[in-house]
């Protein structure tokens, strides 16, 4: 088993952690650097609970090797909050009840961030489609995509 | 202390608000600690070695190999796990379950785990441990699982003295059906088949183990029931339930899959054996072969009608798969099949049937959406034939207070004729219908269950409330035991912290299943906020040296009654808790309750379906669920429970199954090839709560979370044949099934 040392930014903070080569970003955040907020619900990149991103971009961590974090911004559930404050998504998930047991809720958010951060004003079919690759099994997501709506419109305020 | 549990109408302040739940900010940060999220120091990572057939006498494992392997700190098999269970055949069945003993039963079956210092090792150590398998014939459908010459699953199983598959035969019903049937103008006869599903929950099986050289243990897990986890632990292991403490994770789902122990006694095991920590996650393609689906089912139903439209007679033959273990799950089916009914003439027969496959598990509702998929389509079968509306139809036979069950007791007050006369006012109804779109609807019934309960209510020195409960939280309960203790003392819901205690900190509690948790959990939080209020009334009488009857709570403070006391200003729960010192120490309130009558529940649901003639793909177009939640605690959650179980219903109904191949192993143990309904399947879905009270809590409250499974195969069905003219009997109703009806029936 090989090692390698990982440079990386997450969340804004630099980080290093050193991994073998072919351990999931998705293992190296969870059990190297101790983000545990993203989640692995398939380990094969069919339920969107492992979220986040990588340079802005969504990803499956669980898709994503540790190494090639190196020299690249990662972006978490964890990083959401800014300056103490909740996230308008965040802050729309708790009031809409869009979350039961919670487990793919840092997946939906992180998901829904980068939607609204390219399309601020998403039409209902938009929200689904964007958030078509994340499993939420209590919901049956009606709660789900009225809460990213009211955190588009409370966005589109500011 | 006894309490009257019986229902008192009243005026609620905070309860039925949608207040935030006190582990939402928690949950949308990723601070939330689930079952795989925790760390315990030199902690090893557990791994388990699986059957790769469906049948088979396991006639070897060699583990020398792996054993050598560096940093693998235990191995396990069934030799590690001496039976401890005495004579009871359950807790043998569990243990069996939970790793074979001399034969693999079905494709996924554990016979060997491991623990090592990381994933890597666990994974090469497992490919280094060498088991010798003699196959064995296999059979895994439930009909080919009955006949004569079938292979035979569990030799103590015997039907008329001989080796069977037939585990369980239960009959209920009352009446004269020969007689009924012979009156009826109409008799429709249909069989149906359901395919097996899982429940689906998006966090895997998870656990940390931490057993010490002195025999006690610790055990974090991800359950529904981590004092029934205790229970079935302690047994397997031979430790004093005393000195296993079982924490109970955030739990991410669990519909019933999570009430059963898979690989948790392992993790204990192997902990003991490695004197160290264990971590065992199980991986998606394990939760699908190896923790428990629901069962398949084959199904003749028969309903005869007057042409007035009222039932004359009804049965149900029920075969349902228990997988290689024996359940209750035909039982429960022939139970609810015809509960939504006034009938005078009934008769359903259940059979609990093993087959190699993974030990069926109780799924939200459990048995009772396939028994509503057969009945609620011949329903609409007779209807047609009689010349009615399916829902007048309904409306005519629904059951109502007084009404003898088909499952044998006498209804109270109900939910089912309301929840039909709200569907015959719904807009729904009136929603126009475009081409190839079609309208069903169906009804569902379940028990509920209330069962051990115990509750702690301590007031802190500041005044604030904290409650520990037993049963653990799947979807908001927090908030809902907050509010009725808020609403108990009169005292804001900001001031009232909800948490779940470990099997160390509380009395035994039951299971969170059978829709209990907020419903048993709730009557023990009033009691014990009732005893708490007894308290604060003496302490404030202590306060003010005034006899006790002479201090009423109300509002949240010790009010002194009586012009002789007007002098006394009202005294706030932080004012008394404050000189909690004096007046006889800390205040708190506590209740132990079996709560039993946890209220039966009903549920009508409307669905418009478009079906492509062309690929036969069925889209929701419309969804409406109509309940009687008793009580709506917190009308959030309940709302959320009936979308999340018509979503569940909706993903049964059309796409997911098991696929077997022919050799018996499991072709789909990924959510790629086992697809649930992602966002962009589903239309917003729409709820309507009824509110009928049960007359056995105080506040009124059924258990709501499990019935929105049951109606929507039936809905969808009903819905489907009407839009493609077809009537699908077989669930899912997946497009090429679909298909393949339409062109039969052009043919
Ligand atoms: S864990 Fe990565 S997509 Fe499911
Ligand atoms: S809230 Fe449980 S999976 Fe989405």
């Amino acid at each position: 088993m090989t090692g390698v040392l990982v440079s990386t930014t997450i969340n804004g903070d630099a980080v290093q952690f050193a991994c073998p080569t072919d351990e999931t970003l998705l293992d190296s955040l969870r059990n190297r650097v101790g983000l545990t907020g993203a989640k692995e619900g398939c380990g094969t990149g069919d339920c969107g609970a492992c979220s986040v991103t990588l340079d802005g971009r969504l990803v499956c961590a669980c898709l994503v090797l540790g190494v090639e974090a190196n020299g690249r911004e990662i972006g978490t559930v964890e990083g959401l909050v800014e300056d103490g404050k909740l996230h308008p998504l965040q802050e729309k998930f708790i009031e809409h009840a869009a979350l039961q047991c919670g487990i793919c809720t840092p997946g939906f958010l992180v998901a829904a961030k980068t939607l609204l951060e390219k399309n601020p004003k998403p039409s209902e079919e938009q929200i689904r489609y964007a958030l078509a690759g994340n499993l939420c099994r209590c919901t049956g997501y009606d709660k789900i995509v009225r809460a990213v709506q009211a955190a588009a419109k409370e966005m589109r305020k500011k | 202390m006894g309490h009257d549990t019986n229902y008192q109408d009243r005026e609620f302040k905070i309860i039925g608000t949608r207040v935030k739940r006190p582990d939402g900010i928690d949950k949308v940060t990723g601070r939330a600690k689930y079952g795989a999220d925790a760390f315990a120091p030199g902690q090893l990572v557990g791994k388990v070695l699986r059957s790769p057939h469906a049948h088979a006498i396991i006639q070897k494992i060699d583990i020398s190999k792996a054993e050598k392997l560096a940093g693998v700190k235990a191995i396990i098999t069934s030799a590690d796990l001496p039976d401890l269970t005495g004579s009871n055949r359950g807790m043998t069945d569990i243990l069996e379950n939970c790793m074979a003993r001399g034969r693999a039963l079905y494709h996924g079956h554990a016979v060997a785990a491991v623990a090592a210092i990381d994933e890597q090792t666990a994974k090469q150590a497992l490919k280094l441990i060498k088991v010798t398998y003699k196959l064995l014939p296999h059979v895994t459908d439930v009909d080919e699982a009955m006949l004569p010459d079938a292979p035979i699953i569990q030799d103590f199983v015997l039907q008329d003295g001989k080796p069977s598959n037939i585990a369980g035969i239960s009959t209920f019903g009352h009446g004269d059906v020969d007689a009924g049937f012979a009156e009826a103008d109409v008799i429709v006869e249909k069989s149906y088949k359901t395919e097996q599903t899982h429940q689906g929950y998006i966090e895997p099986h998870a656990c940390l183990a931490n057993v010490s050289s002195d025999g006690s243990g610790e055990l974090w897990v991800t359950t529904q029931g981590h004092f029934s986890f205790r229970v079935v632990c302690s047994t397997l292991l031979g430790l004093d339930m005393a000195k296993l403490k079982v924490t109970s994770s955030e739990i991410g789902g669990g519909f019933g899959g999570k009430t059963h122990v898979w690989t948790e006694p392992l993790a204990l095991a192997l902990s003991r054996k490695a004197n160290r920590p264990v971590k065992l996650v199980m991986t998606r393609d394990e939760v699908f072969k190896a923790s428990g689906p629901t069962s398949s089912t084959s199904m003749d139903i028969k309903i005869g009608a007057k042409k007035d439209g009222t039932i004359t007679a009804a049965t149900a033959m029920l075969r349902y798969q228990d997988g290689a273990f024996p359940g209750i799950w035909g039982m429960l089916g022939a139970m609810t099949a015809y509960a939504c009914y006034d009938l005078k003439n009934v008769k359903t027969v259940g059979h609990d049937v093993l087959v190699n496959r993974p030990k069926v598990a109780a799924y939200r509702a459990p048995s009772a959406p396939m028994a509503a998929f057969g009945v609620e389509s011949t329903m609409d079968l007779v209807a047609n034939e009689i010349g009615m509306s399916p829902l007048d139809f309904r409306i005519k036979n629904a059951a109502k207070e007084g009404t003898q069950a088909s499952y044998g007791p006498v209804y109270g007050p109900i939910g089912i004729g309301p929840t039909l006369e709200a569907v015959k006012k719904h807009p729904h109804m009136r929603a126009k219908l475009k081409k190839n779109q079609g309208r069903g609807m169906a009804c569902g019934f379940w028990f509920n269950f209330g069962g051990q309960t115990c509750v702690d209510l301590n007031i802190g020195p500041d005044g604030t409330v904290s409650l520990t409960i037993g049963t653990i939280d799947v979807g908001g309960s927090r908030a809902s035991l907050s509010l009725i203790v808020a609403e108990e003392l009169g005292i804001p819901y900001d001031q009232v912290r909800t948490n779940i205690g470990d099997t160390a900190s509380l009395g035994h509690n039951d299971t969170t299943e059978g829709s209990r948790g907020t419903f048993s959990s709730g009557m023990a939080a009033i009691f014990a906020a009732r005893d708490a209020v007894g308290v604060l009334r003496e302490r404030a009488a202590k306060m003010w040296d005034i006899p006790v009857d002479d201090v009423v709570w109300a509002d949240g403070v010790a009010t002194a009654t009586g012009a002789k006391h007007s002098n006394l200003p009202p005294l706030t729960l932080a004012a008394i808790a404050a000189k909690a010192a004096s007046t006889g120490g800390p205040i708190a309130g506590h209740n132990e309750v079996v709560a039993d009558n946890a209220g039966v529940s009903f549920a009508s649901h409307i669905c418009d379906v478009e079906v492509d003639p062309e690929t036969g793909s069925t889209k929701i177009i419309r969804y409406t669920v109509i309940q009687d939640a008793g009580k709506a605690i917190h009308p959030d959650y309940v709302e959320g429970q009936f979308q999340g179980g018509a979503a569940q219903g909706i993903g049964w109904a059309l796409n997911e199954e098991y696929i077997y191949g022919a050799d018996g192993c499991l072709q789909n143990t990924g959510f790629l090839d086992y697809r649930i309904p992602v966002c962009s399947d589903l239309p917003f879905i729409d709820t309507q709560i009824l509110e009928i009270p049960n007359p056995n809590h105080p506040y009124g409250v059924r258990g709501v979370g499990e019935t929105s499974i049951v109606p929507p195969l039936a809905a969808i069905g009903n819905a489907v044949s009407h839009a493609a003219g077809v009537r699908m009997t077989h669930i899912p109703m997946s497009a090429p099934r679909i298909l393949k009806a339409i062109d039969d029936a052009k043919a």
